[in-house]
């Protein structure tokens, strides 16, 4: 065997995490109630666009959650020797995106370095911009550039303008065959939005993205799309693996979140008295102590402990990885407080109505009451809590990682693009890519969860989203 | 002469294009200057849309699709948006159902009413505040002065409501629409407003335009009727032609669903419900549900047609058969067994008030003070009183969803204590007001009857699916119902469902809430009719509390009334119904509309509100309303005075009369 | 009213206490002196002699909670946690690791925080109100429902981004204000006006529609029907009556972050070089001065339950319903 897996603590709860959200869609297909709301958010064309981008962000970051560590090449076969690089599935995918390291920063589709240097030539030492080693390294001379780059282009998109009618062409011929009409029917209703989905919305999204994902492919085989960084490294590549620390912190964060902002919450609405004094005293306590100062002190203290315990984690990714999961925890114990108030709100609404006190006539005991009565009664605001959050501790990683205390320096994350670069706006030239690509892929996640989590409270919860 | 509101094929749709739900379809009729015309109709029969289209303040979504509106000579439904702003208020004022909701909770009661006279009567500073004080004194809110600096929370239903009116009069409007203006108000109350309704309509000679579901209130207060149905207007008639003899089968369900005092005979039920607006229909709308109806109703729509002066749609309007006489079941008499089911002593329900810095209990809200009941097997004793006497709080201490403060319950005559509560679970169960509120929503009506039994262990677990099939059948439900979900049903299905839920452990006593009085007329009776049969086939005994009178008329064997936390009277429902003789007794019996236009019917009118039971009054409760009342009514609550026959008031004034 | 108050404040005490067990559990017990003398003097320097000279200068050469060598009282008061957790309810907070006395610091920072502060609250709540108040006037048209995506896609932008590209293009490339920096007096307007802006821009997106759903909220309530059933104008309506009600939880869920105003804003001072709490704070985490932080989480905690109090007056001030019952 070449490779050993290795399954550091993030992956295995993303994919625990994954694996109950399967669970949880297959329960929900069983029951009506939880059901239908979905359907109306699948039928609502913002929230389905927004959910195609989201699924290329969780696709990318669950592959690149596939750890392993290559075997070296010397090593003897009855006691092999692994790299202490950990990679992962995506790194192999993307090929020598990885690999292919210029020396310092070049401007995005460039094919020379961002800055003169003095170089050897002919004997005689030059000022000038030298060429960079991958980037544009089949060109001759800079005329060439342009051309090139419309070509390229141009073939992506032509080729996922292919792939887009291809595929919608199958769609067509599945959708017709299963709804009992002629293709050309079809075809007809799916332009007038006659559908009973937002077909029109899904396949403008998938040949956008594919049109999109053309034109990267076809130019990051030459080019560096997004330049690169201060250490010669593609920004698209860092970019890319940064998507799957800011779904490790919007997700992770909130599965901590749960279980305390649930238990508690519930239990403060529904058995009030003591109960709910003592809860309503340990949250205002956490609530008080500002969020930013009890995560730096915490991350303080984990770093105190890795430091002094080096022998527990052999490679640095899992050093990074331990201080990532650090701090989802430590999120998530700072932020249970808002979700769980809420819920103690609509606890104490819920335990006077008329069905829990008929529950209670009855005799049902408590537990029962809250499984049956309370809990799914609102889970509903759990799930919107879920999917607003989302987005807010996307944007929180950044700020805590600018701030010192977010996920570890070595870790490719966009609070660490955005910190190892601002300071370059002031230099001439402006080094503007590595900031503009952060600010960029964290927008478009962001923007996609915003709109989905708006698709979702709509549905779930008319009054709240305010709509008529 | 031009009548004062001529309204003309009015049609209120909602949404637009194909899918546009006609609410309102071709509605016309007039109201004269000093006339009170009544919209009589059922919930979703769109009458309070067609009063809000007549104002122009329809909701997001809804807008006039066709017709006419006439206010005088003014064309209502063409004027621009900025003139119709002077007719709201100054033409036609509107007053609502829920007073305590259509008054703004931070503005000052004053405020609200000058508001409307600067606009409409170009008074400012003190002069407005003088008008706004004059208008209150006419509605009859004491104090007036003091009441213009007060927020609507600080004011009782009844007041606020008079606000409320008070404001509608400040534009000096020519038409009064009164859209269900006394519902939400307890008995006594309604009787105060709708005097003052009536009064102000004659002093200023207003039209007013009564929205309302209770054939009483129109009875008393409209000088015609129209019927709604379904969107639609279906007979319409001078008030006493009306109800001597209403022409359309609908009309006459109506007054046949209705429980009467003195009529013990099964209610007259409508099948099914009021059609949804999306529910497009040829031919009479009524006609699914119309026990007459022919093949030529369901395609062709009916016209008008007048019969003795009425106006009404309907084919067989002429040929009718004569009023039905009721079907008289006479009730299974239960054997009089001594030995009640359901015996309370001394039952009291205290809340503490805390205040202050270390938060003592500085009183208690005597919720429930010294009840003392008992109901015999196969019997109904009714609880009626006004709303916050405590009559909710008693029935729920009797099941423990309260703790009782003090008092015994003992049920078929073992006392129940904190170790025997799962034995009063078995036997007594509850059937709660709102059907809507009653039933978990993310159950299905399955899980929802299982409930009861898998938490008290009735029967063996594989027999229970049996039993719930049984149950469906007995409460009129389709079979396949226990698959679904709640919100799957009506209004009427879902109070089925509640008391299929309290059957399911096989109680002997069942306590009903108010059970039908978030129904409409013609569903109230089907469930009044189920409660019946399942009391003369199961023997079933009802602890049934309500503020409806009539209803208890129909259902009870005895009558409990309620006043502050006390029983004030209690007896056979005859003697308590008939001839009731505790003053608060009286005044409630008296209050309650009439359909019956009887001479001699005098109201008695009670002044002011019921105390907070967090301050009764001195001596008797009752005292500072009271008529009769005397220096011992200030001194000491009176004892229980016995009229014989089981029949017994607590009244000085009535011990008096005796001695 | 004043019982209610005072009731309040005693509340406060045990919250306040048990802030300051956390903290000190976090920096003391959990993380021991040893560890920060040893985080501070870095890998190459740490020998236990220089852990022990690092904990005497920094006054952690103490038992934690009971000094068994001690008598008397001093068996309690010569410890860690009397010397310097206990000493925070009379706001004495000690020196940082500069030498500094960080009461005095807390002092002079609070007036630059809250010149940036302060506006961008005041503003950023007009600004916002009146937003909310377009979109609920014009609701249902095209112009709110974009008006709504507008404010999704500016609160998905980072709060960074707003701060840099504010400063690169506004500062940088058209020179229309410095870049950072701060002055006392009416001479410091021109260093204040570029975080100001860019911290109200920031906040309009999820402000103005948090406002909105409370406006549109209190709209489709009885009594705005019946303020219409009186003949008063859309516009009437919406100031008179729905604005009033809608400021109830606006104004109280402002007033919990009023006294926080005071703590300044994290990353807005850094960015601006404002020599405020909130970089003060930065600064401390930056240079793990553990001094420093421990003493702004109380400061912070205590500005909140000042805060919380304020929201229960502020709330019986407002809403007629809670002040008169």
């Amino acid at each position: 065997m070449s490779v050993m897996p290795v399954i550091l603590w993030t992956d295995a709860l993303i994919f625990a995490l994954l694996a109950s959200v399967l669970v949880l869609v297959w329960l929900i297909r069983r029951q009506e109630h939880l059901r239908a709301p979905w359907r109306a958010v699948a039928q609502r064309p913002m929230a389905m666009g927004a959910a195609l981008v989201l699924s290329v962000f969780v696709v990318t970051g669950l592959l690149d959650s596939l750890h392993y560590r290559e075997k070296l090449p010397d090593s003897p076969a009855d006691r092999p020797h692994y790299s202490v690089e950990v990679l992962s599935v995506f790194d192999k995918l993307v090929g020598d995106l990885r690999t292919r390291q210029e020396k310092t920063y070049s401007a995005p589709l460039a094919m020379q370095l961002y800055a003169k240097e003095f170089v050897q030539r002919d004997g005689v030492t030059v000022r000038e911009y030298p060429r960079l080693k991958f980037g544009g390294a089949h060109l001759q001379t800079e005329a060439e550039r342009i051309p090139d780059i419309a070509r390229r282009s141009l073939t992506g998109l032509v080729q996922g303008l292919a792939v887009s009618l291809l595929l919608f062409g199958l769609l067509a011929a599945w959708q017709a065959h299963r709804s009992h009409m002629s293709s050309g029917q079809w075809l007809v209703a799916w332009r007038a939005g006659r559908l009973d989905w937002p077909a029109r919305t899904v396949v403008l999204i998938v040949s956008v993205l594919l049109m999109l994902g053309g034109m990267l492919l076809n130019l990051a085989a030459a080019y560096h799309v997004f330049g690169t960084d201060k250490v010669g490294q593609d920004v698209l590549y860092i970019s890319l693996k940064s998507i799957r620390t800011g779904l490790v912190i919007g997700t992770l964060t909130t599965l901590v979140t749960l279980p305390l902002a649930i238990g508690f919450g519930i239990a403060a609405g529904y058995f009030r008295g003591w109960v709910d004094d003592v809860i309503q005293y340990v949250y205002t306590v956490l609530n008080s102590i500002p969020g930013v100062l009890l995560i730096a002190a915490a991350v303080l203290i984990v770093q105190v402990y890795i430091e002094s315990n080096p022998d527990l984690f052999d490679t640095a990714a899992a050093r990074a990885d331990i201080r990532l999961l650090a701090l989802c925890l430590i999120m998530g114990v700072t932020s249970w407080t808002g979700l769980a108030r809420l819920l103690r709100g609509e606890s104490l609404k819920l335990r006077t109505l008329d069905y829990v006190e008929a529950a209670r006539a009855f005799g049902v005991s408590h537990a029962r009451i809250i499984g049956r009565h309370i809990f799914p009664n609102l889970f509903h605001l759990v799930l919107i809590a879920i999917v607003l959050d989302f987005s807010g501790l996307v944007l929180a990683e950044a700020v805590l990682s600018y701030v010192g205390v977010g996920v570890d320096p070595s870790m490719h994350s966009w609070g660490n693009m955005i910190n190892g670069s601002r300071l370059e706006l002031a230099r001439e030239p402006v080094v503007w890519w590595q900031l503009g690509a952060a600010f960029a892929f964290m927008f478009t996640l962001v923007l996609a969860a915003n709109l989905f989590a708006d698709g979702v409270r709509d549905a779930f919860d008319p009054r709240q989203g305010g709509r008529r | 002469m031009k009548p004062l509101l001529s309204v003309d094929r009015l049609v209120t749709e909602f949404g637009r294009g194909a899918d546009a739900l006609r609410v309102i379809d071709g509605v016309s009729f007039y109201v004269a200057a000093g006339e009170t015309y009544a919209l009589l109709g059922e919930s979703g029969s769109g009458k309070s849309i067609t009063a809000l289209s007549l104002m122009r303040l329809l909701p997001d979504g809804g807008h006039i699709a066709a017709g006419s509106v006439h206010l005088g000579e003014q064309d209502v439904l063409a004027l621009p948006e900025r003139d119709m702003r002077s007719v709201r208020g100054g033409g036609m004022a509107m007053i609502f159902q829920e007073p305590m909701l259509a008054l703004n909770p931070v503005v000052k009661v004053g405020t609200q009413i000058v508001e409307v006279l600067v606009l409409h009567q170009r008074l400012a500073g003190p002069a407005a505040w003088d008008a706004a004080r004059g208008l209150l004194d006419s509605v009859g809110v004491p104090d007036a002065a003091r009441r213009l600096e007060s927020y609507p929370f600080e004011l009782s239903g009844g007041l606020r409501q008079r606000v409320m009116i008070a404001m509608a009069l400040a534009g000096r409007p020519k038409l009064l629409i009164a859209d269900e203006p006394t519902t939400a108000l307890d008995v006594t109350i309604q009787a105060q407003v709708l005097d003052v309704l009536r009064r102000l309509r004659t002093e200023q000679q207003m039209g007013m335009l009564l929205i309302t579901h209770d054939l009483g209130v129109v009875a008393e207060n409209a000088d015609r009727v129209g019927v709604m149905y379904a969107g639609e207007l279906v007979e319409e008639g001078a008030r006493d032609a009306f109800f001597a003899a209403p022409q359309h089968p609908y009309s006459r369900m109506l007054f046949e669903a209705l429980p009467r005092p003195g009529d013990g005979g099964r209610l007259t039920t409508i099948p099914g419900q009021v059609p949804g607006f999306d529910q497009t229909q040829r031919g009479c709308r009524f006609a699914p549900r119309c026990p007459f109806a022919i093949a030529r109703c369901r395609t062709e729509s009916p016209d008008w047609q007048t019969l003795d002066g009425q106006r009404v749609r309907c084919h067989l309007a002429a040929g009718l058969p004569a009023r039905s006489e009721r079907e008289m079941t006479a009730h299974a008499k239960s054997g009089e067994i001594t030995q009640p089911l359901l015996q309370v002593d001394g039952l009291k329900v205290h809340f503490p008030v805390r205040r202050g810095f270390f938060q003592r209990t500085v009183g208690h809200v005597r919720a429930v003070d010294e009840v003392s009941l008992s109901i015999r097997a196969g019997r109904t004793l009714a609880l009626v009183g006004e709303s916050g006497c405590g009559k909710t709080t008693v029935g729920k201490a009797l099941l423990r969803l309260i703790e009782p403060t003090a008092g015994t319950i003992a049920l078929g005559g073992e006392t129940i204590l904190a170790d025997n509560v799962a034995m009063l679970r078995r036997q007594a169960q509850m059937v709660f007001q709102d059907p809507f509120s009653s039933l978990n929503p993310r159950m299905r009506v399955a899980d929802i009857l299982l409930e009861g039994m898998d938490a008290l262990g009735v029967g063996a677990a594989r027999d229970r699916r049996e039993a719930m099939t049984q149950l469906l059948r007995q409460v009129g439900l389709p079979e396949d119902a226990g698959g679904r979900y709640p919100h799957a049903f009506s209004g009427g299905q879902r109070q089925r469902i509640a008391i299929a839920r309290a059957l399911a452990v096989s109680p002997r006593l069942v306590i009903c809430d108010e059970p039908t009085s978030a129904l409409d007329v013609s569903v109230q009776a089907q469930i009044l009719n189920l409660l019946k049969d399942l009391q003369d086939s199961l023997g079933l005994a009802y602890l049934f509390i309500t503020h409806n009178l009539a209803v208890v008329d129909y259902l009870a064997h005895d009558v409990a009334v309620m006043y502050l936390g006390r029983i004030v009277e209690q007896g056979a429902a005859a003697d308590v119904l008939r001839a009731p003789r505790h003053p608060y007794t009286q005044a409630l019996v008296s209050a309650v509309p009439r359909i019956e236009t009887q001479t001699g019917h005098t109201i008695i009118r009670l002044p002011g509100d019921q105390p907070s039971p967090l301050n009764p009054p001195v001596g008797c409760h009752f005292h500072p309303r009271c008529t009769h009342a005397s220096e011992a009514c200030r001194l000491a609550y009176p004892e229980q005075t016995d009229l014989g026959n089981g029949h017994w008031a607590r009244c000085h004034w009535v011990a008096g009369q005796l001695s | 009213m004043l019982a209610y108050i005072l009731r309040r404040l005693l509340y406060a005490i045990p919250i306040l206490i048990g802030v300051n067990l956390l903290t000190f559990a976090l920096f003391f017990v959990v993380n021991t002196p040893d560890d920060m003398a040893r985080l501070q003097l870095g890998a190459k320097h740490v020998t236990p002699d220089a852990i022990e000279r690092w904990k005497v200068e920094h006054g952690y050469d103490k038992p934690l909670l009971l000094n068994v060598q001690a008598s008397g009282s001093a068996q309690l008061t010569d410890t860690i946690f009397f010397q310097h957790s206990a000493t925070m309810f009379v706001f004495e907070f000690g020196k940082g690791d500069d030498g500094r006395n960080i009461g005095n610091e807390i002092r002079t920072r609070m007036g630059p925080s809250l010149a940036i502060a302060l506006p961008v609250f005041v503003i950023g709540l007009l600004v916002n109100i009146t937003f909310a108040l377009l979109m609920v006037f014009f609701r249902s048209t095209y112009l709110d429902l974009w008006g709504v995506v507008l404010c999704v896609v500016l609160m998905s932008i980072s709060g960074l981004f707003y701060i840099i590209a504010g400063q690169f293009f506004i500062a940088k490339l058209w020179n229309l204000l410095p870049i950072s920096g701060f002055a006392g007096g009416i001479d410091g307007l021109r260093f204040i006006v570029l975080p100001v802006l860019i911290g109200v821009v920031a906040g309009i997106g999820s402000g103005s529609r948090w406002y909105r759903t409370i406006f549109l909220e209190e709209i489709g309530k009885d009594y705005v029907r019946t303020a219409r059933a009186k003949g008063l104008s859309e516009v009437r309506v919406l100031f008179r009556h729905v604005l009033k009600n809608g400021m109830i939880p606006i104004l109280t869920g402002a007033v919990v972050v009023l006294p926080l105003l005071f703590m300044g804003s994290l990353i807005t001072e850094s960015f601006f070089g404002i020599p405020g709490l909130g970089s003060y704070t930065i600064d401390a985490i930056q240079a793990q001065d553990f001094a420093v932080v421990r003493a702004m989480v109380f400061l912070g905690s205590f500005l909140y339950i000042v805060g919380l109090i304020l929201t229960d007056i502020s709330y019986s001030w407002a809403d007629p319903r809670v002040r008169l019952q």
